[in-house]
Parts: C-alpha cells; structure tokens; sequence
C-alpha cells in the first residue's frame, strides 16, 4: 500500500491477544495519534 | 529458430500417435503479424500448425488449468514456471502434463516495434524477422533494423530462467542465464515520496478501461469468480472511477504475491499499453528479499505465503 502511494502510519498492523487489553489501549491510542497527525484520507474518495 | 519449430511439430506427432497425449498446447501464426496465438492440437496430422518464434509471448499455463484429459504444453521458462505453480496449487496433476521445455531467448515486444514502425516509417508493422540477433521489421515502404536485445519485452530482458525449470521433452540447447535481477525498475518508485508515488500510478492507470484483458491472460487467475466479477459481496467498485480502478489493480497484484513468474502476459495483453508489472514486480522483489522466494522453481517447496517460519520477518507488525 505504501508503495502505491498511501502514506506510511496510516495502515498499521497489530497483534495483540484478548488478553493483553493494556496493549489494545496503547495500540489505539498510538494509531490515532499517528494517523490525526496525516490528516484526513483524501485519496481515496471518489471523485465524482 | 526453424530447428525449434520442426522439433516441437515431431515431438507433437509423436506424443498424439502414440497416444501419450489427447492433447498438445502450442502456438500457431496469429492473422496479424507478432501475434501467434494458443494452438489446441488433438491430432497427428495436424501438428503442422505449431510454430515457435519471438512471439509466443502468451502464458501458456494458462490453458492448463482444471484439464482433465491429459494435454502436453509448449513451455518456455516463465510457462514452465507456471506449471510448477499449477501443480503445488493442484490445478493439474503432474501425471496428467507433458511439458514440452522449450529454450527461451526471450520474446521481442510487439508494441514497442509497433510504436518504433510508427515513428521511422509512418506505416503499421508489415513482417518481422528475427536471425543472427538482429531484428528486421518491415513496415509500409521501409524497411528498419535493430538488435534482438534492444526490442525484447522488459520482463525478457530482466529474465533469469528462459530454460524450462520442469520439463519432459527439451527442445533447444539450454542458453545462459542472467544470475541477478537488479529491480532498478522498482527501486525507482520506492524513492519517490508518498505524494509523487500516487501520483504516479494515477498517471499511469489514467487510460485503463478495465477490460480485464491482464487477468485474462494470467495464469494465477484462475478463481470460478472473480473477485471483480462479484456482486454479493461487492468487493471492488465497479465504475471507471480512478479509486476503483486503482483498487482493482492493486487487489489483482496482491492475488499475484508470491506467485508471479513476470512472465509478462499481463503487460502484453494490455490494449492500452499500462505497465501493470510494475505492482506485480514490486511484491516479487519483496518476496525475494524478505523470504527469499521466486515463485515456480521447485516442485518440492511449499510457496512463501504458504509456510510458516519462526524467523519470518515480522517488524510491521507492532
């Protein structure tokens, strides 16, 4: 996905069991972070 | 180049009459010249159809798939290779397949020639021939002439296994193989920042009509429906939209990873000249680098997306 253009942060991928509900909530936290900080996903709206 | 032809019709011959075969899969001249087309033979006496030139550039696995009658093919390298992929993805059985191995010197680009018999002679391509590795196109009133090795396909000239990797029959003497491929292509594009790459695949994509041609000539794509084709669900947006279109063709390289030979049908059958090899390349660049990986070697391992192993990278995943 970077390769064809998407910015790097914006498609993230986790592992985090059921258990580990800390790591959600820093996981989410980081995500959000990162991707406000890109700003909204233009690219892939239609345009029309 | 005629030494190959009389070889694959005798071994064609041979293969039907002897009843070791109900069918081989070849090429025949196509009615436009640098078009030889797919070629089913079911008899002896027709073998004489068969030729063999600089134009074979279709994958003939591609007509393998799901066969139930026992059906020899003409296979260069990258079609050799897509056999071996058909076989671990049993879409054929290996007892079912004779491969008739042919040694490759790679295949000339027909829109290339085309293009540069627009430009010198003003006229559409009329006749080429191809002796000695000089390369001769007649077109309209002139005649132009230039190296075998400067009018060969892009994935030909990057190729590292124009001898059949699996075959039964071999027709040819094994020629020399390239040892790297420097994927300076795709090297490229990953130094561009993430605005210009978008940029320039939009460009690139601008013309396509979603024909479908490239999955149409693809030997991986073999799937009864389409994920394109899909209406329940819909996964891909079906309209002439750049996102669709783009969303299309990033999907269609992804269903490729790890599975791609480059054997360049995709990009030849394209009517609108898009270089779609450029997605497929850059998940064969990363299997290689990442597990090592070039698809359609060897019968007896398991594919990179396939296997699992402890030391697998991992980094992207946090």
């Amino acid at each position: 996905m970077e390769h064809m253009g998407v910015e790097p942060g914006r498609l993230q991928f986790s592992w985090i069991s059921s258990a580990e509900s800390t790591k959600f909530v820093d996981v989410a936290k980081k995500v959000t972070e990162s991707v406000q900080a890109l700003g909204p996903n233009t690219k892939f709206k239609k345009s029309k | 180049m005629s030494a190959k032809i009389e070889a694959i019709r005798q071994i064609a011959r041979r293969l039907l009459s002897e009843g070791k075969v109900d069918m081989v899969i070849g090429f025949r001249r196509g009615t436009l010249p640098m078009m030889n087309e797919p070629c089913f033979i079911r008899k002896a006496e027709e073998a004489d159809r068969l030729v063999w030139d600089s134009h074979c550039g279709i994958n003939l696995a591609n007509y393998v798939t799901d066969r139930k009658e026992r059906v020899a093919v003409v296979a260069k390298g990258c079609d050799s290779r897509n056999l071996v992929n058909h076989i671990i993805e049993n879409k054929i059985k290996r007892e079912k397949l004779v491969v008739i191995g042919v040694c490759c010197d790679g295949m000339l680009d027909k829109r290339l020639i085309a293009s540069r018999s627009r430009e010198e002679a003003g006229a559409e391509v009329d006749a080429v021939e191809d002796a000695n590795g000089q390369v001769t196109v007649k077109a309209g009133a002139l005649i132009w002439q230039a190296p075998r090795e400067e009018l060969l396909q892009d994935n030909c000239k990057r190729c590292r296994h124009r001898n059949p990797v699996l075959c039964d029959e071999l027709v040819g003497e094994p020629v020399a193989e390239k040892t790297e491929d420097d994927y300076e292509d795709v090297k490229r594009i990953e130094a561009m920042s993430s605005d210009d790459k978008w940029a320039h695949f939009e460009e690139m994509l601008s013309t396509c009509i979603r024909c479908y041609a490239c999955r149409n000539a693809c030997p991986l794509c073999y799937c009864p429906t389409c994920f394109v084709d899909e209406s329940r669900p819909q996964w891909v947006g079906k309209s002439q939209d750049p996102i669709d279109i783009r969303t299309f063709h990033f999907l269609r390289a992804y269903h490729c990873a790890g599975r791609c030979t480059d054997c360049g049908s995709c990009e030849r059958a394209c009517p609108v000249g898009i270089p779609v090899r450029q997605f497929t390349r850059k998940l064969n660049k990363d299997c290689e680098e990442l597990y090592g990986w070039q698809a359609g070697l060897s019968l007896d391992q398991r594919p990179a997306l396939d296997t699992y192993s402890p030391n697998d990278p991992n980094d992207f995943i946090r």
